[in-house]
């Protein structure tokens, strides 16, 4: 037996959340990540885990709530429209500081939209998705390999911060198949000694509520939900950078827009342009770092997204305007192809020089 | 064996083509490689001239459908039975309304291409009855033993025996389509023989052939017995991504 297993990314996922210790799955079928949920029916009963599927995609969210509120891991999956159904059950985890995993294997929208790959659930994601003020941290994965990584660096984040962490995939990453090697470590689940676990008479009543009518405590909060997220922006950023030291031509990408990006940084570099690419791991919190500092030296950079072009609002935040920002897209549920980010690439090379 | 040929060569493909019975059906588990191997064999039948149909009774996967490859499939002037809504953004599970010819016609080579697992294995109820009283078909189950739920004899067995109640026929042999994806080598194919041999002992069903992708063809000459070359069809291929 090889050190490496053939999967799915949605499979990948999967097996990850159970290497991670979660046992207990709650989902809804919806294409492109059904497998998910088909993997967890086969798995958890043999290992003593709960597979549920919900009579609805808010029973799910809120079955979530309720292990996570006893102190365990839980996750959810579902796909773009399925995500929004889950908004009010998020918003509710946020407002009771419980880490949960959320996977969102995206689809063409708005709406029902089609089954093919998107990356158009970018804003619902990183800004929130249900109300009030909160954030998940969002892991973009751009490899089968990452999907089962990811899933556990979301697992080891939420509990650490007492989040939800959002794994924001698409459809080509939850079907595509590559080998996977699942020999990695997985840091056991710090103690909760918040969570509803029964007071055995020896302490108070732990509670886990997001009802909070008196304002002035309501307001201290969410202040203090937002000096932890501070500790994530300052210490949980991740991206990747690629060719990035001496580019003229950066390309922003994640996910895989960034696979067919760096194939067409490749193919520009043998051109003899300086292209490079950086890809945000992390979408909340943004890595605004590596775009403050391409800012300084290339001439150009191209966000390649499967959007009408969301994440390109946080690269020109990123980069403070200092530099100019284009789009490269498809939507609907197609792909950029590598010669489309080629000829972005090399449009944006012959456009003269800094200003 | 002669070990002149090169990868291409029909006689290495004809130890099936000439072997084969009038229907051959393809199960096994989720993502074991199915749809590409039905396409192979509906390729190297027509080949050997055989009038020859291959049916997409794929119920599960709206994705990597036998209509993929269509246009080879046409060029070889192999009749494709599909469901209207493969490949269209249309997410149900249908059958293609032509399905019976598979029984009606006999004068067809058929290659039945059916959805992964038990529930991919349901739909063969309507066209059971018929197949059966023929009886001139093979029943195959194709093996990855690098996939997740199929890693060990047992675990694959336990997968054959549910496909079995679900469809309610019985294999006749098993194919060995162990493989890596794009990291696939000749030793990733020779590690997984004991495997495949094992499951072959405990069911007693012969291991009708070893599936490689076509460039390893060469280096497993020889060590594999009844080696059958893959041509990856192109949806399959990932690595422009």
């Amino acid at each position: 037996m090889a050190d490496k297993v053939l999967m799915k990314g949605n499979e990948a996922i999967a097996e990850a959340a159970i290497r991670a210790g979660c046992r207990h799955y709650f989902g809804y079928p919806i294409t492109p990540q059904t497998e998910v949920a088909a993997y967890m029916a086969k798995r958890m009963p043999k290992i003593g885990g709960t597979f549920l599927q919900a009579e609805s995609e808010i029973a799910a969210i809120n079955m979530v709530y309720g292990v996570a509120s006893a102190g365990l891991r839980a996750m959810t999956s579902s796909s773009s429209p399925g995500i929004s159904l889950k908004g009010e059950g998020i918003s509710y985890l946020a407002g009771a500081d419980l880490p949960a995993l959320v996977v969102n294997v995206q689809r063409g929208g708005p709406g029902l939209g089609g089954i093919q790959p998107s990356q158009s659930d970018y804003f619902q994601a990183t800004r929130g998705g249900g109300h009030g003020d909160y954030h998940m941290i969002v892991l973009a994965p751009s490899s089968v390999q990452e999907m089962a990584e990811l899933t556990v660096k979301g697992f080891e984040l939420a509990d650490q911060y007492r989040m939800t962490a959002m794994i924001l995939a698409d459809g080509t990453m939850g079907q595509m198949m590559e080998p996977v090697d699942l020999n990695f470590d997985v840091k056991p689940a710090p103690e909760k000694p918040w969570a509803t676990t029964g007071t055995k008479m020896q302490r108070k009543h732990n509670i886990v509520n997001s009802l909070s009518l008196v304002p002035e405590e309501l307001e201290k909060l969410n202040i203090a939900r937002f000096e932890r997220y501070d500790l994530v922006k300052q210490n949980e950023t991740m991206y990747e950078e690629f060719m990035m030291d001496d580019a003229e031509i950066a390309i922003a990408a994640f996910g895989i827009a960034a696979r067919v990006s760096k194939n067409a940084v490749k193919e520009a570099r043998k051109r003899g342009i300086k292209a490079g690419l950086i890809r945000p791991i992390t979408l909340w919190p943004f890595p605004d770092a590596p775009f403050k500092k391409a800012a300084t030296h290339v001439k150009e950079i191209i966000s390649v997204e499967l959007s009408m072009g969301q994440m390109i609002e946080d690269v020109r935040l990123a980069s403070e305007c200092k530099v100019k920002v284009s789009l490269c897209n498809r939507v609907g549920g197609m792909i950029p192809s590598p010669e489309q980010v080629l000829d972005a690439i090399v449009k944006a090379s012959n456009n003269g020089g800094r200003e | 064996m002669k070990t002149n040929e090169t990868p291409n060569s029909v006689s290495r493909i004809l130890p099936f083509a000439s072997s084969h019975k009038r229907i051959t059906l393809v199960l096994g588990h989720y993502g074991s490689g199915k749809t590409n191997i039905s396409v192979n064999l509906a390729l190297s039948l027509a080949k050997s001239g055989e009038k020859t149909a291959i049916a997409d009774l794929d119920i599960v996967n709206p994705y990597f459908r036998t209509k993929d490859s269509l246009t080879v499939l046409r060029e070889a002037g192999i009749r494709l039975i599909s469901s209207e809504y493969a490949n269209t953004n249309l997410d149900i599970p249908a059958l293609p309304q032509d399905m019976y010819a598979v029984t009606d016609d006999r004068s067809l080579s058929c290659v039945l291409d059916i959805g992964g697992d038990d529930r991919g294995a349901l739909v063969l109820g309507r066209l059971r009855p018929g197949i059966v009283a023929e009886n001139d078909y093979e029943m195959l189950l194709v093996l990855n033993q690098y996939r997740p739920l199929t890693a060990d004899a047992g675990s694959a067995i336990e997968v054959m025996r549910e496909i079995e109640a679900a469809a309610n026929m019985r294999f006749t042999g098993i194919v060995n389509n162990s493989n890596l994806g794009a990291e696939t080598t000749a030793k990733i194919v020779l590690d997984s023989l004991s495997f495949a041999e094992e499951v072959s002992k405990k069911t007693s069903l012969p291991i009708r052939m070893t599936t490689v992708r076509e460039d390893l063809m060469q280096e497993l000459e020889g060590k594999v017995g009844s080696l059958f070359p893959l041509c990856l069809q192109k949806n399959f291929i990932e690595s422009k991504i």
